[in-house]
C-alpha cells in the first residue's frame, strides 16, 4: 500500500505534502490536478513534511490535493529502440505525442512494446551469471544490442533457461535465471534502472588507453580527449559553442551519440532532428540518425526535468557501454542544470553558496563526470562512456561556481574565447589556456605513438611553444610598433598565424575542411611546422606579412580540398614554389 | 480577461502587504489564479497552508487591511479573435484605444509550450534592407533575437522599420514601460504605412505600474499563438523594452523574499526569459512566431545577469552602436551574431553570401587593429590605411541602420569595395568566387 498525502503549500514548482506514511529522500509521487497526475520527486523531508520538484507547472494545483507516492525512484527503461528516438528529460517518448503542444501529465513510453526483435540467444542452461552479463542479442540498427542480466541483479545467478532464435517483442520471457535463493526469475528484453545511481556491474576501470577522434584539427592533435574521458567547453554565448558540439557529435569516433539538449534553444535540437537523418556517419556510412539518441529538455520546458535529463541520458550512456559499445555523452549545457539546482535550493530556502548556487554544487558535477569512464566488461570486452559537457558562465567569466566546479572534474579543457570570436578564428577555442591532461598519460602518449608516429606528442608541445612564442612577438610588437622591433619578431610571430589559420582554424560549414582525419592532421602540421622551422629573410615587416599571408592563403585553399586531389596537389606546388623563392630548410 | 465568478466567497482581512504583494487566508485557491484586490487584478504565487501571497499588479499604494478579495478561479486569458488586428490593449488584454471590447474565444495565457519534435527547421528569409542585417546576420522566421543596444540608441525606430519592411501576416507589439512618446512613436508609424489593420499591440507605458508588465509579453504571445497556430500566419513579436521586463521580476522576487542571484535577479530570469522567448517557432502547418525584442544595456556592458541570460537563449543578438568614424549608428558585426543565418545564406541567397560576409567583417576587424596602432601613435603600413578608409565606407555603405537595399545589392556593393581597397588574396576568399564576381576593371 502505497504512502498518501495533501498538498499544503505551493511555489511555482516546489510543492510541500502533508505525508500520511513513510516517504523516502528522491521518491516519486502523482499529485492529483483535477484528474491529471503531475509526476513530482521528493527533495526534503521534515517531520511529516515532505517538499517534492513537480516535473510539470503547477498552474491550477490546489492546497488539498491528493497525492500518491509510488514507492520508487525516477527510473528510465533501458531496451532495443532506444537509439534514432528523441525523449524529454523524464524519457518520454516527444516522437509519439499527438499535440502540437505539450500536454500536462502525457507520459508515453520510451520504449515500442509491439515492435519484433530478432533475437540470438548467447546464453546457455547452467551458465553462472551476474548482472550486466550477456544473454543474447538483437539486432538495433547494425548494432549488436546485447540482452543482459538486469542490473538490479544482486548475486550470481544460474541459467535455467534461454529464449531459441526467433523474433521477440521486448516483454516476452527470454530466459529464467535461477538466483542465490533457488527462486526463479522471468527476464525480458527491457529494464530499469533509477537514473540518479550509477551503472556498476564492471570488471574493472582502467586509465584511459586511447584518443577518440574527432576530425577536429584543435582537438584531436593539440587537445585530445581520451576514449572514456572526460572533457569541457565553457564559452561565452556566439563564440561556437553549439557548432563546436554539433561537429563532435557528427565527428565524433563512437558507436553511441547520446545528446542531452538540457536547457538549450528547441531550434539547436530541431536542426539535429532535421540533420542527422540526413548526414552519414564517417566511420560506418550509415545514417547517423540510427546512433545518436536525443534527450531533449529545452529551455522553456519544466526546470525539475531538465535537472533528471543529464542523468537520463548518462544512465543510457552506461547501458550502452554495459554492452562493450563506445558511447560519447554531449551535455549542453551543463550551467542550465546547475541553474535547475540553485532555482530549487532557492525556492526551499537554503543557505546559498557563491552565487546563490547550492554549496554542494561541486560534489554533484564531480559525481557526475565520475560515471564516465573506459570498462572492462565481466567477459573482458570493454566499452566506454565519453562526456563532454558545455558550460555557458554569466559573462563570460570562467571565474564561476560552475566552471570553477567543472574544471576540477574534466580532463580536457577547451576554452572557447570572445576575443577569438570575434576575429572569427573559429573554433575559437584559445590554444594557450585550453589543455588536456590526458597528453600527460604514458598510455595515451604510447598510444599515439603507435598511432601517428612516434614523438608526435614532443611535436604538439613544440606546435604550442611556437603559438606561445608567437603571441608574446605580438604584444612586443603592439607595444614597440612594428619599426621598432627585429625582423625575427615579426617572422616569429607570423609562422605562429600560419600555424593558426592554417592548421587550429577549421569552417565546420565546410564540407571538406569541416572533418580532418588524423592522417591529414599528421600531413598538414609536419608541412606547418617545415615552414616554422624554415629560416626567411625580408627587406621589411610589410614584405614578410605578404609573403606569410601568400602562404597562408595558399594552405587555407588546400585546407578546402580533397586531400591528395589535383586541386590540392596544385596547391602545394604553389607552396613549395613559394618556399622556394624565399626561406631555407 | 475574465472577471471574478459571482458566486466566490469575497474575503476582507489581509495579513500582510508589501510594495508588490498582499498575503491573506483563504480556501481553495489555485496557483497563477488572478484575482482582485481593492478593485486592482493581482496574481497568486505562493500558498502555504491556508496563507495565500497575490502579487498586485498595480502596486499595493493604499491597499487597506481589510481590502476587499475575490478570487477568479482561473489563470490569465485572452479573448482571441480576429478582431484583435488593429487594436491596441493594455497589459491585461483590454482596449486602451475606445474601441469596443473583444469577442472570441477565451485563451489562457503563457501555456504549454510546444513539442520541440513537431517544431521545423526555420528556414525562411525575412529580408529587413537594413545590410548590417540582412547581410551579416540574416533573419529567419522562427528566430528569437534581441536588439542589444543603450539606451540612447534609436532602437525602437530601428525595429518599427523591420516590422514596416518583412514581408509577414501579423505585427504584434508588446510594449513594456515604453515612453509615452515612443508609444505614439509606434502608432503613427504603424498608421502611416496603412499597416494598422495587420497589427496588434499590448502597451505598458512608463506611466501604468512597473509588475503590470509581467502581463505583456504572455498577452502578446497568446495573441500570436492565435494567428500562427489556428491561422496558420507568419506572425512578428516585438518585444521592448526586456530589461525593464526584468527589473519587474526582480522586484516581485524581492518583495516575496527570494535570495538574489547575480545583479540583485532572481536565480529563476534564465528560465522566465525562456520562457517568452522559446515560443518563437517555425510550426509543421506553415504558420510561425518570430521574436525580435529589445534589451537596453548599461554602458554597453553586456555581462549584466539580463543581457547575459538572454544571450544564451536567443538565437543571437544585434548590437547597436554609434560609429564615430562615419557618424552613423551601425549594427556592430563583431559582437552581432544571427545564429540561424546558416540555414538561409548561400542557399535562399547568393552563393557568394557567407564568404562575402566573412571576409568583408574580416577586413573591418583589421581596420579595428590599425586604429588601435593610429591612436598608439604608431606610423600606418599601406595596408592600414587601405583598410581604415575602407572600414569608413564599409560602415556608411553598409553597416549603417539608415540603409535599404536588397541582399543582392549589399554583396556587389561588398565586391565593389574590395576591389576598391585590396587585392583578392588580401581577402582571402574562395578562387572561384573571386573569378566569378571579382568586379572586371573598366578597360
Amino acid at each position: 500500500m502505497n504512502t498518501k498525502g495533501k498538498v499544503t503549500g505551493i511555489v511555482s514548482n516546489l510543492v510541500t505534502v502533508q505525508t500520511e506514511g513513510p516517504v523516502a529522500e528522491n521518491e516519486l509521487c502523482f499529485i492529483d490536478l483535477d484528474g491529471t497526475n503531475l509526476l513530482a520527486e521528493v527533495i526534503k523531508v521534515n517531520g511529516n513534511k515532505a517538499s517534492v520538484q513537480v516535473f510539470e507547472s503547477t498552474r491550477g494545483l490546489r492546497g488539498g490535493a491528493s497525492v500518491e507516492f509510488l514507492g520508487r525512484m525516477l527510473e528510465v527503461s533501458l531496451g532495443p529502440g532506444l537509439l534514432g528516438g528523441v525523449f524529454d528529460g523524464l524519457q518520454n517518448d516527444l516522437t509519439t505525442m499527438s499535440d502540437v503542444f505539450l500536454k500536462r501529465g502525457e507520459y508515453t513510453d520510451p520504449i515500442d512494446r509491439t515492435r519484433l526483435w530478432d533475437f540470438k540467444p548467447l546464453a546457455a542452461p547452467g551458465d553462472k551469471v551476474r548482472a550486466s552479463d550477456w544473454l543474447g542479442e538483437v539486432k538495433e540498427g547494425w548494432l549488436p544490442h546485447k540482452i543482459m542480466v538486469p542490473f538490479k541483479f544482486e548475486g550470481e545467478y544460474t541459467v535455467k533457461s534461454v529464449a531459441p532464435e526467433g523474433q521477440y517483442k521486448v516483454d516476452h520471457t527470454i530466459a529464467v535465471l535461477t538466483g542465490p535463493d533457488g527462486e526463479d526469475v522471468e527476464v525480458t528484453m527491457v529494464q530499469k534502472w533509477p537514473v540518479k545511481v550509477a551503472v556498476k556491474g564492471y570488471k574493472d576501470k582502467p586509465r584511459p588507453q586511447k584518443i577518440m577522434e574527432t576530425g577536429v584539427r584543435i582537438i584531436d592533435s593539440f587537445n585530445p580527449i581520451a576514449e572514456g574521458g572526460t572533457g569541457f567547453i565553457p564559452g561565452p554565448f556566439g563564440c561556437g559553442k553549439t557548432v563546436l558540439q554539433h561537429a563532435i557529435a557528427k565527428q565524433g569516433e563512437a558507436d553511441i551519440i547520446v545528446m542531452a539538449a538540457c536547457g538549450e534553444r528547441a531550434n539547436e535540437v530541431v536542426e539535429i532532428f532535421t540533420e542527422f537523418p540526413e548526414l552519414i556517419d564517417p566511420y560506418t556510412g550509415r545514417k547517423l540518425m540510427e546512433r545518436t539518441s536525443i534527450i531533449c529538455n529545452t529551455s522553456n520546458m519544466p526546470v525539475a526535468a531538465r535537472e533528471a535529463s543529464v542523468y537520463t541520458a548518462m544512465t543510457i550512456c552506461e547501458y550502452y557501454r554495459a554492452m562493450g559499445l563506445r558511447c560519447l555523452l554531449l551535455a549542453d549545457s551543463t550551467s542550465r542544470w546547475a541553474q535547475a539546482l540553485r532555482e530549487m535550493s532557492n525556492r526551499m530556502e537554503e543557505l546559498p553558496g557563491a552565487d546563490a548556487f547550492p554549496v554542494d554544487l561541486s560534489a554533484i558535477i564531480s559525481n557526475f563526470y565520475a560515471r564516465a569512464g573506459m570498462v572492462v566488461l565481466n567477459n573482458g570486452q570493454k566499452g566506454a562512456v565519453t562526456v563532454i559537457g558545455t558550460v555557458s558562465p554569466a559573462g563570460g567569466n570562467l571565474k564561476e561556481p560552475v566552471t570553477e566546479s567543472t574544471k576540477k572534474a574534466a580532463r580536457c579543457f577547451y576554452s572557447l574565447e570572445q576575443a577569438r570570436a570575434d576575429q572569427k578564428r573559429y573554433p575559437a577555442v584559445n590554444p594557450i589556456d585550453s589543455y588536456s591532461k590526458y597528453l600527460e598519460y604514458p598510455e595515451i602518449i604510447a598510444y599515439l605513438d603507435e598511432r601517428i608516429e612516434e614523438g608526435w606528442v614532443q611535436k604538439i608541445i613544440k606546435s604550442k611553444m611556437l603559438i606561445r612564442r608567437g603571441k608574446e612577438m605580438a604584444d612586443q610588437i603592439n607595444i614597440l610598433g612594428d619599426d621598432g622591433v627585429p625582423m625575427s619578431y615579426h617572422e616569429a610571430f607570423w609562422k605562429s598565424e600560419v600555424l593558426d589559420f592554417a592548421f587550429l582554424q577549421q569552417d565546420a560549414f565546410d564540407a571538406v575542411d569541416s572533418v580532418c582525419p588524423m592522417e591529414r592532421q599528421k600531413y598538414m602540421l609536419d608541412l606547418i611546422l617545415d615552414i616554422c622551422e624554415r629560416k626567411f629573410s625580408f627587406d621589411n615587416f610589410e614584405v614578410c606579412r605578404d609573403y606569410f599571408k601568400n602562404l597562408i592563403n595558399i594552405l587555407r585553399q588546400m585546407n578546402y580540398s580533397e586531400f591528395h586531389s589535383a586541386q590540392f596537389d596544385n596547391y602545394r606546388g604553389q607552396l613549395t614554389k613559394l618556399l622556394e623563392e624565399n626561406g631555407k630548410s | 480577461m475574465a472577471s471574478p465568478k459571482a458566486f466566490k466567497k469575497i474575503y476582507t482581512q489581509l495579513e500582510a502587504i508589501t510594495k508588490a504583494t498582499v498575503s491573506l487566508h483563504a480556501q481553495g485557491v489555485s496557483n497563477d489564479e488572478l484575482a482582485t484586490v481593492e478593485g486592482r487584478l493581482a496574481q497568486v504565487v505562493k500558498t502555504k497552508g491556508d496563507l495565500v501571497t497575490l502579487q498586485v499588479f498595480a502596486g499595493t499604494e493604499g491597499i487597506p487591511t481589510n481590502a476587499e478579495v475575490s478570487f477568479f478561479g482561473a489563470p490569465p486569458t485572452l479573448k482571441v479573435s480576429d478582431q484583435l488586428s488593429g487594436r491596441f490593449f493594455n497589459a491585461y488584454g483590454n482596449p486602451i484605444d475606445g474601441g469596443p471590447e473583444i469577442e472570441g474565444m477565451e485563451r489562457e495565457v503563457g501555456g504549454p509550450s510546444v513539442n520541440p519534435y513537431k517544431r521545423r527547421q526555420p528556414s525562411e528569409l525575412i529580408p529587413t534592407g537594413i545590410a548590417g542585417i540582412d547581410l551579416n546576420n540574416t533573419l529567419v522566421s522562427g528566430q528569437k533575437i534581441p536588439f542589444f543596444a543603450d539606451p540612447d540608441q534609436p532602437y525602437n525606430q530601428v525595429m518599427a522599420d523591420v516590422a514596416m519592411r518583412a514581408d509577414v501576416d501579423k505585427i504584434i507589439l508588446g510594449g513594456m514601460g515604453l515612453s509615452n512618446d515612443d508609444y505614439l512613436y509606434f502608432r503613427h508609424a504603424f498608421e502611416g504605412a496603412g499597416a494598422l489593420d495587420r497589427i496588434v499591440s499590448f502597451v505598458n507605458t512608463t506611466e501604468d505600474p512597473p509588475v503590470e508588465r509581467l502581463l505583456v509579453p504572455d498577452m502578446a504571445l497568446a495573441a500570436a499563438e492565435y494567428f500562427a497556430v489556428d491561422k496558420n500566419e507568419k506572425v512578428l513579436v516585438l518585444l521592448t523594452d526586456m530589461t525593464l521586463y526584468a527589473d519587474a521580476l526582480s522586484i516581485v522576487s524581492n518583495r516575496m523574499d527570494q535570495i538574489p542571484s547575480k545583479d540583485a535577479m532572481p536565480g529563476s530570469l534564465y528560465s522566465d526569459l525562456a520562457k517568452i522567448y522559446e515560443k518563437a517557432v517555425q510550426l509543421p502547418t506553415g504558420g510561425s512566431i518570430t521574436i525580435i525584442a529589445v534589451t537596453t544595456l548599461n554602458d554597453g556592458d553586456i555581462t549584466h545577469a539580463i543581457p547575459d541570460n538572454t544571450g544564451y537563449i536567443t538565437e543571437g543578438q544585434l548590437f547597436l552602436r554609434a560609429d564615430p568614424d562615419s557618424g552613423k549608428v551601425i549594427v556592430d558585426p563583431f559582437r552581432s551574431l544571427s545564429r540561424l543565418k546558416q540555414n538561409v545564406q548561400n542557399k535562399k541567397t547568393r552563393e557568394d553570401h557567407s564568404q562575402v560576409m566573412n571576409a568583408s567583417v574580416r577586413l573591418y576587424a583589421d581596420a579595428q587593429n590599425a586604429k588601435t596602432k593610429q591612436e598608439n601613435g604608431f606610423d600606418l603600413s599601406d595596408y592600414d590605411i587601405r583598410c581604415l578608409d575602407y572600414a569608413v565606407e564599409y560602415a556608411t555603405r553598409l553597416l549603417s541602420i539608415d540603409v535599404n537595399i536588397t541582399i543582392t545589392e549589399m554583396l556587389d556593393t561588398a565586391w565593389e569595395l574590395f576591389a576598391k581597397y585590396f587585392s583578392p588574396a588580401e581577402t582571402g576568399i574562395r578562387q572561384n568566387l573571386i573569378d566569378k564576381y571579382w568586379p572586371k576593371k573598366a578597360e
